[in-house]
């Protein structure tokens, strides 16, 4: 891994990782006295390996390694095949540099549009989450405790069916809306109240509508869970006692639900900071999205280790969010990822 | 008007712009793939023509990345599912310290952006193919099947871990002192147990990755799919025949959850009678034992 | 013969917590023996050991004479009864009976015969095709021994089977298993904490406190001549007097208690000076004072029971003492508040170390 050469070290891994279960097999007998059995008399030995093999595949060579490559590549320079592993093949922080400064060469001014379109895809991917945290609290806590179980059901088929819609075809919907000759520029137009179609698209209007959209399931699933499991009987407490419903909803059923809250901000958070398909058929020309930047590090600069750089800069924006409302909402990580 | 009322129509306000704005652009597409217009419209209604749909059908790419689509769906089913069935045993038997630590690693996918995993599984797979000269694993398909799966088998994990948290561990016992052994324990009654969930986590682990785009756009390469030939297209420009694909998808999956719901429905019935049947026995045993003490 | 099963100086140790303190016990073939205590006392314990879920600390189990170290559940001689039964709800019910030969490799036409053969024993005999949750209470616990038994156990265990059933077909119940006990003459091993299950249906009863074994004996033995204070409390209603044993004579010991001084059987020869508790059982206790010994205090309550009547006394220092005496001279019991004389005689009091 710390060269090109080095690679051969990787099939060593699931050998490192097949002994470590062995050995926490083994202080697992050790510590508790309870079990008798080992990892292997407890599962039987087909089962036992399949549960070895599958999850040091899939912990090892599907999330860990791919990651750590991704970072690995993102330190180095960018250079032709023939000269990769050779002498210019050191690590170097000018991916990075290039996200704050622009190129090397000209370090003088700092990266302006790339800066600017990361914070504004963080603001409006925070924003985002607010929005839909706003918008769905309402029907979650409609669903989660005054609804008859019929109705629920209902609703909730009613939420997921348009979320199987694949998200490209969520967002040229969107699109029909929003485009010059769309529905709102027709009838605005028919209406007199403009003559020139106003385009939405290029004032990321649309844009910003989309992203909205796209993942409201996510939040209104995370707080209908959470709110699901409020003994009812709390409200109705509260409101003999003449609790007025704004407090109720602020002291009882908010705090109660503040993991589903977390892990729906986070949800979000994530999903638009990282989303490519709005900004792909909602985004104009001018339109400010990390996303794309992205990805055309890749596609169109050819710039594998850059575009590495990149994706690690929002890898780590969207931990350090989740850290940060773990930290704000007092939680830990199980809390929130049900 | 009282308070009790206002809240009725404020309710009904809300229920109506909330799902106004679910469902509004969906059905605004609909329509738009049943107009002659060329352009994707509702209004005005220019006339009505399936001929949109014929116009997908022939297209050539599309019907390929949707063939794609649906192979790379089945292989994601067959290695997710498993992969999180292992993740979910593993997790209540991980040494107590090293759990938290195994949580963060297999979950971590869930919450990493769709393209990120995208890139890194490339960046892995593209250098592991060529320092060990296995490049013929370097194929699209075989990377988005491996990139698809690392976060939807943490999806169907987690649908595991909370069907196992119902599991009775007196069943497994209960199979060991009949006799079994741990493996037919498992297939006899374990894996009986978990059958709901292997479906459910079936069904999702499908449908997420046939509508997945932000990880299968990189991972890819330079091979197609349903979600990566429709990008093409959107970014081309706007024709009605894409709206015929989302309606096309919109009646498969609505006449999907219609089954789901009927069968889930006949299965209800089917419980209820079940415990009706048991609710008689119970009645009709504590009737013979009390006849049975008046006769003694 | 070999007894069925040896326990041999069993401790059972979690961590820092011994549920079994060197328990040494024989059951006999064919016996329907019992384990009684209060939750927590080990006999669950004892039971998983037996079973093989759990590994001794120390000590040795034998079944049939055969050291059980390192044979898992799975190749034991026993079947184990589960509290909540562990049926496999998605199995049929002969499924479930004959899962045990399943899993043995036994041939379908001789598994079908066999579990055909059980239904009918537990006359069940048209119902092999029923769901698990279309059974009844009683059905279920049939089944439960029924699948037991398929696999043609020397021992079956059984971890209070009947906890869960209501009152009046738990006690139908005890004789059902009893009457398949004896029609099978396998031996049952029976946990529970319900004395009266005990008593009802054992030939003999291991009563156990706190990980040891404070008596074994047959059903009368324990409720009529307990060994141990622990085992006079527990195994019925008693009333207990603590205090110390002044004089000892004829075998009767008196002792010094804060409601006076009585005389009762020295059964474990105490000696002048050794602290001790007197156990009058209630329906020895006479409300009509006719006895050397006597308490006064004053009435409290008379709970009506139909067959008998429990009259309870507060004596002087608000302890309560009860008399059980048959319902239907209940009546002369006075009003709550008068003072009232409760006596017995010594040959009925069973004095043992406090």
């Amino acid at each position: 891994m710390l060269s090109s050469t080095g690679h051969p070290f990787i099939f060593l891994l699931p050998v490192l990782a097949i002994a470590a279960f062995w050995l926490m097999a083994k202080f697992e007998k050790k510590e508790a006295g309870l079990p008798r059995r080992s990892f292997f008399e407890r599962n039987g030995t087909p089962v036992a390996i399949y549960l070895i093999v599958a999850v040091a595949f899939w912990a090892i060579f599907m999330i860990v390694l791919p990651q750590l490559f991704m970072v690995e590549m993102s330190f180095r320079p960018k250079l032709p095949p023939i000269e990769m592993g050779g002498p210019k093949d050191l690590y170097t922080f000018e991916n990075y540099h290039y996200f704050l400064y622009g190129s090397t060469t000209s370090n003088a001014a700092i990266n302006w549009l790339h800066l600017k379109a990361f914070s504004l895809t963080i603001f409006a991917s925070v924003c985002a989450a607010l929005f839909n945290f706003a918008l769905s609290y309402p029907l979650a806590f409609y669903m989660a405790q005054v609804a008859k179980p019929a109705r629920v059901r209902f609703l909730l088929l009613l939420l997921i069916a348009p979320y199987w819609v694949n998200e490209i075809l969520r967002a040229f919907a969107f699109r029909i809306i929003f485009s010059s000759s769309g529905l709102i520029n027709k009838t605005i137009m028919a209406a007199g109240l403009v003559d020139q179609p106003i385009d939405f698209i290029g004032n990321d209007i649309a844009l910003y509508t989309g992203l909205g959209y796209a993942y409201m399931l996510m939040m209104i699933f995370s707080l209908y869970n959470a709110i699901e499991t409020l003994d009812h009987a709390q409200i109705e407490a509260a409101r003999d006692l003449g609790a007025p419903w704004w407090h109720i909803h602020a002291f009882i059923v908010i705090p109660f639900a503040k993991p589903g809250i977390a892990s729906g901000c986070t949800l979000v958070f994530m999903l638009s900071a990282g989303s490519l398909a709005a900004p792909l058929v909602l985004g104009g020309p001018r339109s400010l999205w990390f996303t794309p930047i992205l990805y055309d590090r890749f596609f169109q600069a050819f710039n594998w280790p850059q575009g590495a750089a990149y994706a690690f800069i929002l890898l780590l924006t969207c931990v350090s969010f989740v850290l940060l409302v773990l930290r704000l909402g007092r939680l830990n990580l199980g809390e929130i990822a049900k | 008007m009282s308070s009790r009322s206002v809240l009725n129509v404020m309710l009904a306000f809300y229920m109506a712009v909330f799902f106004g704005f679910l469902f509004g652009p969906l059905i605004i597409m609909g329509v738009s793939a049943f107009n002659t217009s060329t352009y994707p419209q509702v209004y005005p209604i220019e006339g009505f023509t399936l001929s949109w749909f014929d116009k997908l059908l022939s297209d050539r790419d599309m019907v390929y990345g949707m063939k794609n689509s649906l192979w790379i769906g089945m292989w994601v089913v067959l290695l997710s599912v498993p992969l999180g069935l292992a993740g979910a045993m593993m997790m209540n038997q991980v040494y107590h310290k090293a759990r938290s630590f195994y949580y963060v690693i297999v979950v971590s996918p869930v919450l990493t952006p769709g393209i990120i995993i995208g890139i890194s599984t490339v960046v892995f797979w593209r250098d592991l193919t060529t320092t060990t000269g296995s490049k013929f694993l370097y194929d699209g398909v075989f990377l988005t099947v491996l990139g698809q799966s690392s976060f939807i088998s943490a999806y169907s994990m987690l649908m595991f871990m909370s069907r196992l948290n119902r599991f009775d561990r007196a069943q497994e016992e209960a199979g060991l002192d009949l006799g079994a052994t741990q493996t037919q324990v498992f297939f006899h009654i374990l894996l009986p147990f978990l059958r709901p969930a292997i479906f459910s986590s079936a069904v999702l682990a499908f449908l997420s990755s046939f509508e997945n785009y932000n990880t299968t756009t990189f991972a890819i390469l330079a091979d197609k799919t349903l979600t990566t030939v429709l990008a093409g297209r959107v970014r081309q420009g706007t024709t009605p025949a894409i709206s015929a694909l989302a309606v096309l998808i919109i009646a498969v999956t609505v006449t999907g959850a219609i089954i789901y719901e009927l069968v889930k429905r006949h299965e209800d019935r089917k419980r209820q009678e079940r415990l009706d049947a048991a609710h008689k026995a119970e009645r009709m045993e504590l009737q013979s034992i009390e006849n049975a003490t008046l006769h003694a | 013969m070999t007894a069925a099963v040896e326990i041999d100086h069993l401790t059972v140790q979690f961590g820092l917590f011994t549920a079994v303190k060197d328990v040494s016990l024989q059951i006999r073939q064919g016996e329907f023996f019992s384990f009684l205590g209060p939750s927590g006392c080990g006999k669950t314990t004892i039971l998983r050991t037996i079973s093989g879920f759990q590994d001794p600390s120390k000590g040795i189990i034998r079944i049939g004479g055969q050291d059980m170290q390192g044979i898992g559940p799975n190749q034991r001689p026993t079947a184990l009864i589960f509290q909540n039964l562990a049926l496999f709800p998605l199995m049929t019910v002969a499924e479930n009976i004959g899962y045990g030969l399943r899993v043995r490799g036994v041939p379908k036409a001789d598994r079908d015969r066999k579990v055909d053969e059980l239904l009918n024993l537990i006359a069940l005999s048209d119902q092999g095709n029923k769901k698990i949750e279309e059974l009844s209470g009683g059905q279920k616990q049939r089944v439960a021994i029924a699948r037991a038994l398929a696999v043609e156990p020397k021992v079956l265990l059984l971890d209070e089977p009947l906890s869960a059933l209501d009152l009046k077909l738990r006690q139908h119940m005890r004789n059902e298993l009893r009457a398949i006990q004896r029609r099978v003459g396998v031996t049952f091993i029976y946990i529970t904490h319900d004395q009266g299950e005990a008593l009802t249906m054992s030939d003999r009863i291991a009563v156990m406190n706190r990980g040891h074994i404070e008596q074994v004996g047959n059903g009368r033995d324990v409720y009529e001549n307990p060994e141990t204070a622990f085992v006079a409390a527990f195994v019925g209603e008693n009333n207990g007097f603590t205090g110390m044993v002044t004089r000892v004579a004829d075998g009767l010991a008196t002792v010094e208690t804060a409601l006076g001084t009585f005389n009762g059987v020295n059964r474990k020869s105490l000696a002048v000076g050794a602290k001790a508790t007197l156990f009058v059982r209630p329906e020895l206790m006479r409300f009509d004072g006719e006895g050397e010994n006597i308490i006064d205090g004053h009435a409290a309550d008379a709970a009506y029971e139909g067959i008998t009547t429990h009259l309870t006394m507060k004596a002087k220092d608000s302890s309560s003492v009860v008399a059980t005496i048959a319902g239907a001279t209940a009546k002369a019991f006075p009003e709550s508040g008068s003072s009232v004389r409760f006596a017995f005689t010594s040959r009925d009091a069973t004095v043992l170390p406090a």
